[in-house]
């Protein structure tokens, strides 16, 4: 990693829920411009680190950086706000709202979001629609889903709720992207296509992506670098061949297999 | 007119009034729970509230209860909208971030307080005695006139309140509330910022059933801790909303007018029972209500005028969705 200042700095987070300590101790950083992995075998803390950086729950002790600056138990909204975006490994969609809504409720400052403009700044309102909702079918056509936009999001398939997942942090304008799990249940050949979109807004708009996947073909090809968590900790980090490759990472999956077994 | 057809013309004004105004407390209902999935179980408080407010405002000088302000009526209604916003805006300053149970827990038990309130003190409000010397606005010299020159203010007060409700719904403020509404976290990841606009549309609702309270306070020219109960206002403003259809504004309104037309029906029931069962009256006829709504939903399980997103194309899926 080049000296730059990272981020996403975490220091010695913690998080516990009654006797389960999942998240158990971590520190890492994920660098500015990077597609950072994060992988580990199931309960190993993945999702309930990236809930602790997006601000879901406050970490029971340890501190998050975003850019530099203490973010520790600043609300998602806040932390949506200083460009960090993230999806939810099991997608929980606006279900009574279309599709296309789903994504047009993103974007931010949007003025008719004052109920004093939705009556009475009608025509600046309108013309924000327009424009978002523009913004929205070409998100909607990269994923694929244009043919569903009408659609109530409640009625969308387990695959497509997870691209719409993807499409929320589309319609943002983020400068880190917290993925968790976006791959699963999405098909291979549309999947190869998104890792591609991935790697093409983290060249051409520099938005940093740390992500979760079990699929380690997937992690291979898109990360500069990875981080393996096991029970809570870190177990190893360093390039996608080399943690895919280390003993300790074999050992935990193996381990985590026989425990389930 | 002969003289029957004068009465049952005046039952059925009295009727249409009575309902236009627990109209606009269904609309503040949905505003809470429809759109923005907030429970409200303290309406009965807000417009308790709003009924006082507007009537100690407004009356003349007496030395019963606080008053002698003699502001002209409009003011009063105002005033009765801002004084339940305000104390919708305390109680959900305190609870509006905990489960939504704990909203529901905390309405019911400010309800009940501000009821003891009204009854017990006396300087205030006449306690159990009530207010009888509340001003009404164009009264005639015929019931007739009177009646339906209030009708047609009720009415038009909840024209424009459809109206506005329905722009606010169907712009971004309202999807972002149903937004927040089917899904809080997901909300809050799209940059909502989720409690301050749940206390947003918590206020406005609670305002509407204020108003509510201070139309009804003005209608009726009376005014007693006996009309505040949860039974008359809560519980029959939950029904209208649940029977016309949760999420929908004309569904309220709908709800409103058949419910409270069958609610006054049953009281002509209950009338006909023998003396020894008239004690029994009052419980009979929310057994009934209830019964009806259990027989509403059976065949329209999201209400008479269900929830209808207009930007849903072609909706001819199958209807079972989740609340
Ligand atoms: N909200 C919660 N309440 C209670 N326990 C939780 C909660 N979230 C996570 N846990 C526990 O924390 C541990 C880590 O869970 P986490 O979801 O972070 O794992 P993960 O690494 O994302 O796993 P997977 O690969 O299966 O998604 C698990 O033991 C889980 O049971
Ligand atoms: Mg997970």
């Amino acid at each position: 990693m080049s000296g730059a200042r990272p981020i996403i700095r975490v220091e010695e987070a913690r998080l516990s829920f009654g006797g389960v300590r999942a998240v158990d101790g971590v520190s890492l950083s994920v660098a500015r411009g990077s597609i950072t992995g994060l992988i580990g075998p199931n309960g190993a803390g993945k999702s309930s680190l990236f809930n602790i950086i997006a601000g879901r729950y406050r970490p029971t002790a340890g501190r998050v950086l975003l850019e530099g600056e203490d973010v520790t138990g600043l609300p998602p909204h806040a932390l949506f706000a200083r460009g960090l975006c993230r999806t939810f490994q099991i997608p929980a969609e606006f279900g009574q709202l279309t599709v296309r809504e789903n994504l047009m409720v993103v974007p931010a400052g949007q003025s008719g979001e004052r109920i004093w403009n939705a009556w009475f700044a009608r025509k600046r309102m309108l013309e924000e629609e327009e424009a978002i909702g523009r913004r929205a079918d070409s998100v909607l056509e990269f994923l694929r889903l244009s043919h569903v936009a009408g659609e109530l999001a409640c009625r969308l398939s387990g695959g497509q709720k997870k691209l719409l997942e993807l499409g929320r942090t589309m319609m943002a304008e983020p400068k880190v992207v917290l993925l968790d799990e976006i791959g699963a249940g999405v098909n291979k050949t549309l999947l190869a296509e998104l890792a591609e979109d991935i790697r093409r807004l983290n060249r051409e708009r520099g938005i940093t992506f740390f992500l979760i996947e079990h699929d380690m073909e997937l992690i291979g090809r898109l990360c500069d670098h990875v981080v393996c968590m096991a029970e809570g900790r870190i177990l190893v980090e360093g390039s996608a061949a080399a943690v895919r490759s280390d003993p300790r990472v074999l050992d935990a999956y193996l381990g985590g297999g026989r425990a389930a077994a | 007119m002969d003289q029957a057809t004068l009465g049952l013309l005046l039952y059925v004004l009295g009727l249409a009034n009575l309902a236009a105004i627990y109209a606009v407390m269904a609309l503040g209902l949905n505003l809470n729970w429809g759109v923005t999935g907030l429970f409200n179980a303290g309406v009965a408080g807000f417009f308790a509230v709003g009924a006082y407010t507007s009537v100690i405002l407004t009356a003349p000088d007496s030395p019963h209860f606080l008053g002698g302000f003699d502001l002209p009526l409009p003011v009063g209604m105002v005033a009765a909208m801002l004084v339940s916003g305000l104390i919708a805006l305390a109680i959900g300053a305190a609870t509006i971030r905990l489960r939504s149970d704990y909203l529901a827990i905390g309405t019911i038990g400010i309800a009940e307080i501000l009821r003891l309130v009204l009854k017990n003190e006396e300087w205030l409000t006449n306690g159990v005695r009530g207010i009888t010397t509340i001003p009404r606005p164009f009264v005639a010299e015929t019931a007739l006139v009177s009646e339906l020159s209030y009708l047609a203010m009720t009415l038009a007060i909840l024209l424009v309140l459809y109206v506005l409700l329905e722009a606010a719904l169907n712009s971004p403020w309202g999807r972002m509330m149903r937004a927040i509404r089917d899904s809080e976290t997901t909300a809050a990841a799209a940059g909502k910022n989720v409690d301050a606009r749940r206390l947003e549309a918590f206020v406005l609702g609670s305002m509407l059933m204020g108003l509510g309270g201070a139309l009804f306070a003005h209608y009726l020219r009376y005014i007693g801790p006996e009309a505040t109960e949860p039974v008359t206002t809560t519980f029959l403003v939950w029904v209208m909303l649940i029977a016309g259809g949760s999420g929908n504004n004309r569904g309220a309104i709908l709800g409103a007018f058949v419910i409270w037309t069958i609610w006054s029906a049953t009281e002509l029931l209950t009338r006909q029972l023998p003396p020894e069962w008239a004690v029994r009256a009052s419980y009979l006829r929310i057994f009934l209500i209830g019964l009806l709504l259990q027989v509403v939903l059976q065949r329209y399980s999201r209400g008479l005028l269900p929830e209808r997103n207009p930007a849903e194309r072609g909706a001819t899926g199958p209807q079972d969705r989740t609340l």
